[in-house]
């Protein structure tokens, strides 16, 4: 069938049925990808963040190999696409000897965008505890405060306040990246709408995604704006 | 007879420190350092600007790391170098025990900006201490009343002038009930119409008999307050001496020109 018939068809429908009636024709499956991209999300942010942490505190350790071979984590996974990550998981990874698992498509995909993730996190981590100053340290140590407990109670809370600009701005990413797990065939907002799109030949489910990606986003900025407002209350 | 035992107690030094060597890189900073300070003594540490007198407060407690020497803090040795010359530190949490009966001071303050004034005190108390909440409040404010910044107890730091930040930091250092109060240039990045409101409050821990080791340029904190004037220069200790001995007459060429330059 050619193009102008699929048109015409569509046109056809259209007049048939008005457009209220199709948005609530398109919701469900809509809504069913958004429920598939906020696991994504949610699952990601949860287990990348303290692991990116875990990584900025090894990078900072004072053992020199352990920090290079962070180093050399973190070069490797910002250094490739995290859909090929995401493939090599997929596919590659039942055939590499010893460690070689096959992983089901969204354990999988989590898998890949938690160490992908890391990474990320991890620089800004690093980034964050570096700029606190030895005095604090100090400080803390001659109150006799161990290393963990200035890391807890001194550091961490002043390198919150310090990365929530950056944080904010990856968390909005990841939102938009979890659009990748397209390519193990999952069936995430991007995805669903676009099948959409393509079965009914009109772009009103591109139209309603882009809303949901905003609306998620938007929740996003409020939160992040929430936070800065709350360790606002001190100047560093 | 009882006083015979506090005497007996009493002669056991608060510090003493045998012959330190530090070096930065090449750098020799500290050239065999000895010092012993007693209980209730107010030590005032002077000297020229990269004499080492920071590098050897901060061996004391531990901030830096010494290549050779003894350090015995009321009985309790920190450090010491055997015969073969290996420098050995006592175990992680002997030597954490040792350091807490040091509170220290410094010249930049360094409170927990994202703290208030009152929980920069109850801080380590806290977390340290394992003290509740409740028990501990009381006590930070009574350190808050006596340097006269109960009002501000709940302010952050970067609301206070600079010399309520230093009285802050010494609050939060009693608040640990340390037997030795290390100061290190405790003024020097005040105005100087902020100076005398900490000297005060050093003064008066000084006249509650606390054993304090000062690094200062505040000569007359020096001659006024201080048991004992210690003169550093390039890495060694050339005198140390009674305050007024110290001022009146120098015994060292050196510590004259100092001082000349000083006054
Ligand atoms: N962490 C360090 N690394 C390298 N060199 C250092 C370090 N700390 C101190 N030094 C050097 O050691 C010497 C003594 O420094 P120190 O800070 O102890 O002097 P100071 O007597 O306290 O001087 P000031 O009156 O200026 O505070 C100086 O030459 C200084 O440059
Ligand atoms: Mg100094």
């Amino acid at each position: 069938m050619t193009i102008q018939t699929r048109i015409g068809r569509r046109l056809v429908g259209v007049a048939r049925h008005d457009g209220m009636t199709y948005f609530l024709e398109i919701l469900q499956p809509l809504l069913e990808g958004t429920g598939v991209t906020l696991h994504v999300f949610l699952l990601t942010l949860a287990l990348s963040v303290p692991f990116g942490l875990g990584l900025a505190l090894l990078r900072l350790s004072p053992w020199r190999l352990v920090g290079r071979v962070v180093n050399g984590y973190i070069w490797l996974m910002r250094g490739t696409p995290l859909m090929l990550q995401m493939l090599f998981i997929y596919f590659a990874l039942p055939f590499v000897p010893v460690i070689g698992v096959r992983l089901p498509d969204f354990p999988a995909a989590i898998v890949a965008f938690v160490l992908n993730y890391a990474a990320y996190f991890a620089e800004i981590f690093r980034a964050g505890i570096q700029s606190i100053e030895r005095g604090q340290y100090e400080a803390a140590k001659v109150l006799g405060l161990s290393y963990g407990q200035t890391m807890r109670r001194v550091v961490l809370p002043q390198v919150i306040k310090r990365i929530l600009p950056p944080m904010s701005n990856e968390t909005i990413t990841l939102v938009k990246d979890t659009s990748l797990i397209y390519v193990l065939a999952m069936n995430d907002l991007l995805r669903a709408a676009r099948g959409l799109v393509q079965r009914d030949f009109t772009t009103m489910p591109f139209v309603v995604a882009a809303a949901f990606y905003l609306l998620m986003t938007l929740v996003l900025t409020w939160g992040f704006q929430y936070l800065e407002k709350r360790h606002a209350v001190y100047d560093d | 007879m009882p006083s015979t035992t506090t005497e007996l107690m009493d002669v056991t030094p608060m510090i003493a420190a045998r012959k330190l060597y530090k070096r930065f890189g090449r750098a020799e900073v500290l050239k065999g350092v000895s010092l012993t300070i007693d209980k209730g003594e107010v030590i005032a540490v002077i000297g020229p600007s990269g004499s080492g007198k920071s590098t050897f407060l901060r061996c004391l407690n531990h901030l830096e790391v010494i290549d050779a020497g003894e350090i015995v803090i009321e009985g309790d040795t920190l450090v010491d170098t055997d015969a073969s010359g290996c420098c050995r530190y006592a175990p992680e949490p002997e030597l954490r025990r040792i350091c807490r009966k040091m509170g220290m001071v410094f010249q930049q303050f360094n409170l927990f900006p994202h703290l208030t004034v009152l929980q920069n005190i109850t801080e380590a108390p806290i977390t340290v201490k394992g003290l509740s909440r409740e028990a501990v409040i009381p006590q930070a404010e009574e350190l808050l009343r006596k340097v006269g910044l109960l009002e501000k107890r709940d302010a952050y730091p970067a609301r206070l002038s600079g010399g309520q930040k230093q009285r802050v930091a010494i609050a939060r250092a009693l608040a640990m009930e340390p037997d030795i109060m290390l100061f290190d240039e405790p003024t020097s990045a005040l105005d100087p119409e902020l100076t005398g409101e900490v000297l005060r409050s050093m003064r008066q821990l000084a006249d509650e008999r606390m054993t304090m080791l000062v690094v200062t340029h505040e000569m007359a904190f020096a001659r006024d307050v201080s048991t004992r004037v210690v003169f550093m220069d390039e890495g060694e200790i050339l005198e140390a001496r009674a305050a007024r001995e110290m001022f009146a007459s120098p015994a060292h060429p050196r510590t004259r020109a100092f001082l000349e330059h000083m006054l």
